[in-house]
């Protein structure tokens, strides 16, 4: 109980220590300010735009913004599906694996473009090297940085009055990827390396095991152990809040994941940049205390739903789908971190949690992914629930709602309200689909409550572009391809586009002089309010799915 | 705003970045990582008389009574199937799990008639990788007993020899206590030589 406590404490105390000088940095960066590092990477930045051709000084509206965004990860989406569907006749694939269907291609294609990861593979028997290295981990940097990218445009609608642009995407997408993404991942990926994780590029090793023994009649005398460029790639995932394991079973693959200490490195991963990203937004307007206050929502919930998940692992001793190294308090740890984040890597298999374990999993996922969330959406989508309090707040009082010295307009509202419900009606959408379609409950690996519960987690993951599964659910056919890949990208694109719709608008507005009738958006009661505002139109939206599901499953023990 | 320049610059870019984050920066963490760590970069291989007889991160699968056994493993075909890597994925409320578990059990006290001490859980769940090449001291040390008469070994040897396996937290805080079954057994098999 104690190590459960001093685990847990010293977890969120160590990742907020870190993404406050990182928040500072990253802000610093993305405003093309002069950091330590500026000496190395603005000379390599200059060379990437060179290379692209790109004006960096070159100013976009929202419009430009989001269209060199649409049309950028359109063509990165093709990339990747192309070089799955051509890998057999591509070099650096010594284990000769054959081209992938077109529905788990395009599956996996959307999902590692919006920054989902959601796998319907196992990385071991399905992908080259190539594909994992060119194509999969490299969309690991973009997505991110798209991520980065939108909310810094989103930041600009802010900190700019009267003007119609919001930035040059090119230069926000290069500068997250050269100053941040990379050496950050450079750093982990060797500190990952020297507890276990494999980097190599040599063939899958075959050695003999130390007792042989019959199965069904065939002796086995031998394992093959998968190989890979894995430690790069792993770095990344966990950085940029992707979440697609090098592996099938992610980080509970013991060469990705192999002792406590690289535990704890990807778990400070995953939450280390959707921190750092409400510290940079407080620098970044120029008022501390408003990034405190998003960051100190975000907490309250993260530590409630931690404590929560606890309780429920450790109370019924759940051990089934963990892994020894990790036992059920840095399994439940993780869970909770990565559906808070909208990473999705698990280092212990979801399916197998108790149902109201199971089932705080998925309430932090259908809340949006604003708890951390996803490297810069994470906080773009905790903006708009910002707007929306405020709005709130707004009409209790009778007066315009400002957020930051913006008025909040009618615009602003439906924009914020598409950035809340794409997602939401996706999940339930797809979710009732899914239920009703035939022939499509032989994928489930549970009946009942809970294969309800395995269709709603699938839904929820990929809507909200997080990634992690009921692994029990057998994804791998045309409906869920095609059906997931449809939701990620309605849960990526809708609220990237009405985010950027927000920054046009508000970068256009003049800044309103502080009253004394202007609602404090930097103090406790606008953090409570938040706080409400998330909970009720996520527990609105979501209670009578979660009633069918986990909470169903959990009645049914009673006797 | 032209579509087919800002097409063009995709590209451009797409491929740039691909040099940037696809190639250069795997071949520099491959590069760092042969250079300091070449054996945990290449899976950390245990050899035994110049061939290699597994990793010692990945689990094994042991059914004779004189080997410490490791997790159930609810791999595909059978049980540590590395490339089939996966946990039960059962839900813990459904009867197959509890019946595993039972099934389990009732097999663990087969295998060693009088020992009346509780199962630990770890010996009777299985891990999420379906390899895990770990178990608790606990569980080790329930089968102490056991290894110890197959081998005709003092339990104390034994004892002392999961004491010695046993990796503790990552500093005293982080992760659980464990034994890695591999690395024991091997070493079980030098003690029973000498």
């Amino acid at each position: 109980m104690t190590n459960l406590i001093l685990q847990s404490v010293l977890f969120v105390v160590l990742v907020v220590l870190l993404a406050w000088p990182l928040g500072r940095y990253l802000w610093k960066v993305m405003e093309g300010r002069k950091t330590w590092t500026s000496g190395i990477f603005v000379p390599v930045e200059r060379l990437v735009h060179r290379l692209a051709r790109i004006d960096p000084e070159e100013e976009m509206d929202w419009k430009q913004y989001l269209a060199a965004v649409g049309i950028f990860s359109a063509v990165c989406f093709l990339a990747v599906f192309a070089l799955q569907l051509l890998q057999n006749l591509l070099p650096l694939n010594p284990q000769g694996m054959s081209g992938l269907s077109w529905h788990l291609a395009l599956n996996t294609a959307v999902s590692f473009v919006t920054n989902t990861n959601w796998q319907s593979y196992s990385g071991e028997t399905t992908m080259s090297y190539l594909t994992q290295m060119l194509g999969l981990a490299v969309q690991n940097f973009v997505s991110a940085a798209v991520g980065l990218a939108v909310l810094f445009a989103l930041i600009r609608g802010f900190t700019r009055a009267s003007m119609k642009t919001i930035g040059n995407f090119w230069q926000d997408l290069v500068r997250g990827i050269v100053h941040i993404l990379l050496p950050l991942s450079f750093v982990l990926a060797i500190l990952l390396v020297s507890q276990g994780v494999v980097q190599n590029f040599g063939d899958y090793q075959q050695v003999s095991v130390l007792q042989p023994f019959v199965s069904n009649g065939t002796t086995i005398a031998s394992q093959t152990l998968p190989m890979g460029p894995a430690a790069s790639q792993i770095a990344i995932k966990q950085l940029g809040t992707n979440g697609g394991g090098f592996f099938g079973v992610n980080s509970a693959h013991p060469f990705e994941n192999p002792t406590p200490f690289s535990n704890l490195l990807e778990m400070l991963s995953i939450l280390l940049l959707p921190f750092a990203c409400c510290f940079a937004f407080g620098y970044a307007v120029r008022q501390k205390r408003q990034g405190l206050a998003l960051l100190a929502a975000m907490l309250v919930i993260f530590v409630a739903c931690l404590a929560f998940a606890l309780y429920f692992e450790q109370s019924a001793g759940n051990m089934e789908g963990k892994e020894t190294r990790f036992g059920i308090v840095d399994s439940s740890l993780w869970a909770v971190t990565t559906t808070a984040a909208s990473n999705g890597s698990v280092n212990a298999m979801h399916d197998s949690f108790t149902p109201l374990g199971g089932l705080v999993l998925l309430v932090l996922m259908q809340l949006g992914e604003v708890v951390g969330g996803g490297v810069g959406s994470g906080l773009y989508g905790m903006i708009a629930f910002a707007l929306m309090a405020v709005f709130i707040a707004g009409l209790m009082v009778g007066r315009t709602p400002e957020y930051l010295g913006k008025k909040i307009e009618p615009w602003e509202m439906r924009m914020a309200v598409l950035v809340i419900l794409g997602p939401t009606l996706t999940v339930l959408l797809g979710t009732a689909l899914a239920a009703v379609y035939p022939g499509t409950s032989a994928a489930l690996a549970n009946t009942g409550a809970h294969g309800f519960s395995e269709i709603l987690y699938a839904f929820s993951s990929a809507a909200n572009n997080n990634g992690s599964a009921f692994a029990g659910l057998n994804a791998n056919s045309v409906f869920y391809d095609v059906a997931l890949a449809v939701s990620m990208l309605v849960g990526r694109f809708v609220p990237i586009a009405a985010t950027l719709g927000i920054a046009g608008s508000l970068a256009g507005k003049k800044l309103v002089p502080v009253s004394a009738g202007t609602l404090s958006t930097n103090n406790l009661l606008f953090v409570g309010l938040l706080i409400f505002v998330v909970l009720i139109l996520g527990a609105l939206s979501f209670f009578p799915a979660l009633a069918l599901g986990p909470v169903a499953e959990q009645l049914s023990r009673i006797r | 705003m032209n579509i087919r320049k800002t097409l063009v610059r995709s590209l451009l870019m797409l491929l740039v970045l691909t040099l940037l984050c696809g190639v250069l920066y795997t071949l520099a963490v491959t590069g760092v990582a042969q250079l300091f760590f070449p054996r945990q970069a290449n899976g950390s291989i245990i050899q035994k008389n110049g061939t290699a007889v597994g990793s010692s991160l990945i689990g094994q699968n042991f059914t004779d009574p004189g080997y410490f056994w490791g997790r159930p493993s609810a791999t595909a075909d059978y049980p540590y199937n590395v490339l089939a890597s996966a946990g039960s994925n059962l839900s813990v409320t459904s009867g197959d799990e509890a019946a595993a578990v039972q099934a389990r059990i009732a097999y663990l006290r087969d295998a060693d008639p009088g020992n009346e001490a509780a199962v630990p859980v770890d010996l009777v769940t299985a891990s999420a990788s379906g390899m895990d090449p770990d178990i608790s001291v606990a569980g080790a040390l329930y089968q102490a007993g056991r290894v110890a008469r197959a081998r005709g070994l003092a339990a104390d040897s034994l004892a002392k020899l999961v004491a010695e396996h046993t990796q503790g937290r990552f500093l005293g805080i982080f992760g659980e206590e464990r034994v890695n079954v591999l690395e024991l057994n091997i070493a079980l098999d030098a003690l029973a030589r000498q």
